[in-house]
């Protein structure tokens, strides 16, 4: 940051310098900054869900887009997550109480075997920012710990995530239950994961293979849309 | 010809023998047990080419790397063996050894292969981070500046939380290197375990493919 960046005073911007210098300060990991952004919307007025959107999930979408691209690597992006945290911790308990819109909800996991959760927390976060609510049921999870979440949540999405080649084809097995339940079409199962692919998730009968948090929350979109088109047809 | 050292091994391709009738293509990491076994066993019909270590941080590379790699080299030899596990590309690599047919090194990882396919998997130690003899030496280049922890130790947590201990799969009985693997545990904040491992399954692959041929 620059001097002249250092200097600048938050609440002396207007809102339409205010919002991208905390689309920049995301991009930067300021975690203060962000919660000072935050405060300073809601104090004129903004809604919390305007806020969220507008100032903090259209700025985790460029650092996500730049993580795509090469531009950003893991490092940055888990900055930028943490100081979008800080900013949804004061908006969480405010959306509860305005209403914002609810999309659908989600269980999500990492696999038996598989620790690695770094991408399940970006995904819940994104997915909570676009309005889904979601369990994240943390690390190493078996089938029965996936499906009883998804009873006790009343979920529409089962979300799986793995790291390793060796815990991936754990997938399978809880899609498998589903079906020997006869519980597969009740859910939407998406996966994600380092070494997945498209084919990956054909082959294992999901509904979605998502390359990234901000696809998982297009897909998401979309198949919740199109289950409720289904329903009503 | 002598072991480069870890940084060339890290970033750049070499070929480090050049017997002419068995092709190794290894990864960079492996270079040093490698050559080891070539001079102990005498191979001097094998070509060991090795590609960049660092493609280890990046899995997605590693299949395309070894096409490019084979396609370059591979013409003329009696046999190949590519000496990566899967490294995590999701059966990428066996996919593209199938389809060449060439044979590949069986199970995850290196770490599985120098502790033993099936003992690791018996193990399923899940909250274990390891680190080779490679890796301990190059422990800052490929795990703390990698994850961008030499400029953001709070992400420690992030990326580390949910293991702990971190394991020393040691090819060789090195007392310095003992130590520096105990100080990247505690770096990490892990404890410690070390486990002697030397070879491993490699050698067993090794020996099949260059005994495979004259």
């Amino acid at each position: 940051m620059s001097d002249e960046e250092d200097d600048l005073i938050l609440s002396e911007l207007p809102d339409e310098e205010l919002v991208p210098q905390m689309h920049d300060d995301l991009y930067d990991g300021m975690d203060e900054e962000i919660v000072e952004g935050v405060n300073i919307l809601l104090a004129r007025g903004w809604t919390p869900y305007k806020v969220l959107t507008e100032a903090l999930v259209d700025g985790m979408t460029i650092v996500g887009n730049d993580f795509r691209d090469g531009i950003l690597f893991v490092p940055e992006v888990l900055l930028a997550a943490k100081a979008m945290k800080a900013g949804m911790a004061i908006l969480k308990p405010l959306l509860a109480e305005t209403g914002a819109p609810r999309m659908g909800r989600m269980v999500i996991g990492t696999v038996k075997g598989d620790i690695h959760d770094i991408g399940q927390n970006l995904v819940t976060m994104m997915m909570e920012g676009a309005g889904f609510e979601v369990k994240n049921i943390g690390i190493n999870n078996d089938a029965d710990a996936y499906i009883d979440a998804l009873a006790e949540f009343d979920a529409d999405i089962l979300g799986m995530s793995a790291l390793l080649t060796t815990t991936m084809p754990y997938m399978k097995t809880v899609i498998d239950t589903l079906v020997e339940q006869g519980k597969r079409d009740d859910y939407i199962v998406m996966i994600g994961g380092a070494p997945l692919n498209e084919e990956f998730g054909t082959a294992i009968g999901a509904d979605a293979y998502c390359d990234d948090a901000a696809v998982a929350v297009e897909m998401a979109k979309e198949l919740i849309a199109r289950r409720h088109n289904q329903a009503t047809a | 010809m002598n072991t480069p050292d870890d940084a060339q091994l890290t970033d750049h391709a070499n070929t480090l023998t050049d017997g002419g009738k068995v092709l190794m293509l290894a990864c960079g990491a492996l270079a040093r047990e490698i050559l080891a076994l070539i001079r102990l066993n005498g191979w001097d019909h094998v070509t060991l080419h090795c590609l960049p270590a660092i493609l280890h941080a990046r899995p997605e590379r590693i299949a395309p790397a070894v096409e490019a790699a084979l396609a370059e080299r591979a013409a003329g030899f009696d046999k190949v063996l590519v000496v990566y596990a899967d490294c995590g590309t999701g059966g990428e690599l066996q996919r593209l050894c199938d389809r060449l047919g060439v044979q590949m090194v069986p199970g995850p990882h290196c770490y599985a292969f120098f502790d033993g396919l099936q003992a690791f998997a018996d193990r399923d130690e899940v909250t274990a981070f390891y680190l080779t003899d490679f890796l301990t030496r190059q422990f800052d280049a490929f795990v703390w500046q990698t994850l961008g922890l030499d400029r953001h130790p709070e992400l420690l947590p992030e990326y580390f939380g949910n293991y702990d201990r971190l394991v020393y799969l040691a090819q060789t009985d090195d007392a310095a290197l003992r130590d520096k693997a105990r100080e990247c545990a505690d770096r990490l904040g892990l404890r410690f375990e070390h486990r002697f491992t030397g070879y491993g399954d490699l050698a067993g692959v090794l020996e099949g493919a260059a005994n495979s041929t004259g």
